[in-house]
């Protein structure tokens, strides 16, 4: 038995702010959605503490709740969500193709929000010991290192905010960062500066990771001397940033050098028709989860003004583009 | 309806060293993100391969003395035990496709 293949009006890929946010704005649009949010779904708020700059929720809320909401807020509309991980996409032509669990969902219009994922340091030890003693996620590992000293990696927000918590449980956090200067807002690196159990070495890059069955050291080089050195700790955290990931679309829709999908700004098209871009894919500036929300509304929005203007979908159209498929009724 | 079963420290031997099935812990915690990510997908995978797989979920903040045993130091972590041995260490939240690979040798 065959049952015929069905076109969409929209597929969302990926889930955190932007593809949830998408998935709350097409689903009252009443285009019914697929949201693949993929089997690591919440983005990167599922590994962070206590979000305390989303507007509305004036006490903070934990990242995992936060992504909670907007995930219910998503399926009340009617979205509808696979915790499936997308293994290809198709962009060209009037119906696009989305490959998820070895199944094809057509649709004519997407929008893409895969995020970006944690970005490791590449240095020897390091792969190894992932999860004995590596790990870039404070909130998940931080447990396990109770009274012992501990690094962190990177200057930015990401690594004030790990540094800070991992205090709660280390009984000191070196904080170790390449440059002199860092990327954090004032605010987090205030808090982390003012904190006593938080110690900075900066100009100093990590080189190797020391242990054979955990962690036993970090060798880091001085920048400026090239002189290295060993700082004794057990547990080693990374937060350097992240990459996007655009590894399903390259070559279908325009990237810019650092492999973040570009879109014509103020809209969320890409260079491609019908495919509109949201979140941590697009945005190396910003990167805040309201910005991601933000964009993920406005893709939505363009999504189903562009669906409009295409007119109603007809077997025609899709016979013609040499699609064996047939409308959705 | 769990598909999963949940154990402690002190079942743990029965549960999991004395086991004829092979049994895949699941070292996990409330506070965890990644931890909530993984855990439908060892439900829907103890629903389907049951007859030749246990899944075993373990709070390791009720439960420090097997993690500890283990040397569990990130979660989720995931050991496959066989014949009373860890086998297989996996660490992190993954897909269902990569974890029945990981698991290919049992299932």
């Amino acid at each position: 038995m065959t049952t015929p293949t069905t076109v969409r009006d929209l597929i969302i890929v990926g889930s955190g702010p932007a593809g949830y946010t998408a998935g709350v704005y097409a689903a009252r649009a009443e285009l019914e959605p697929l949201l693949f949010e993929g089997t690591q779904f919440g983005g990167s708020l599922m590994t962070t503490t206590e979000v305390e700059n989303f507007p509305g929720f004036r006490e903070g809320i934990m990242g995992p709740d936060l992504m909670d909401e907007m995930r219910e807020q998503a399926k009340r509309f009617g979205a509808d969500i696979r915790t499936e991980d997308v293994e290809e996409i198709e962009l060209d032509g009037p119906v696009k193709k989305v490959v998820a669990n070895g199944e094809t969902y057509y649709a004519r219009a997407v929008i893409l929000a895969m995020g970006a994922a944690a970005r490791y340091l590449g240095i020897p030890g390091e792969e190894k010991l992932l999860g004995r003693g590596v790990s870039a996620c404070a909130t998940c590992d931080g447990f396990f290192f109770r009274d012992q000293d501990i690094v962190v990696v990177g200057g930015g927000d990401s690594a004030m905010e790990e540094a800070t918590f991992l205090t709660k449980f280390a009984r000191t956090v070196t904080l170790v960062h390449r440059r002199e200067e860092f990327r954090a807002s004032r605010i987090m690196l205030e808090r982390a500066k003012a904190n006593e159990k938080i110690r900075f070495v900066t100009n100093a890059e990590p080189v190797e990771v020391l242990g054979e069955n955990s962690v036993t050291g970090l060798v880091v080089r001085d920048t400026v001397t090239g002189e290295q050195s060993t700082l004794d700790v057990t547990g080693m955290f990374v937060a350097i940033g992240h990459d996007p990931r655009s590894e399903l679309v390259k070559g279908q829709v325009d990237i810019d050098g650092a492999g973040y999908v570009t879109v014509q700004s103020p809209t969320t098209a890409t260079s491609a028709e019908g495919v509109f871009a949201a979140g941590d894919l697009v945005d190396h500036t910003y990167r805040q989860a309201i910005t991601a929300a933000g964009t993920g509304c406005s893709a939505a929005i363009d999504a189903e003004r562009w669906l409009s203007e295409q007119g109603d979908i007809t077997e025609n159209t899709l016979a013609a583009a040499g699609e064996p498929v047939a409308v959705d009724a | 309806m769990a598909n999963t079963i949940t154990i402690n420290d002190d079942s743990f031997k029965q549960e999991v060293l004395d086991s004829e099935k092979p049994v895949l812990v699941d070292f996990w915690a409330t506070w965890c993100g990644p931890c909530k990510m993984v855990a439908p997908v060892l439900e829907e995978i103890a629903g389907e391969h049951g007859d030749k797989l246990t899944v075993a979920k373990l709070d390791i903040d009720q439960n420090p003395g097997a993690a500890r045993d283990f040397q569990v130091m990130s979660i989720p972590t995931m050991i496959l035990f066989q014949g009373g041995k860890a086998v297989k260490t996996i660490v992190g939240a993954k897909g269902k496709a990569a974890l029945l690979k990981d698991l290919a040798d049992v299932l």
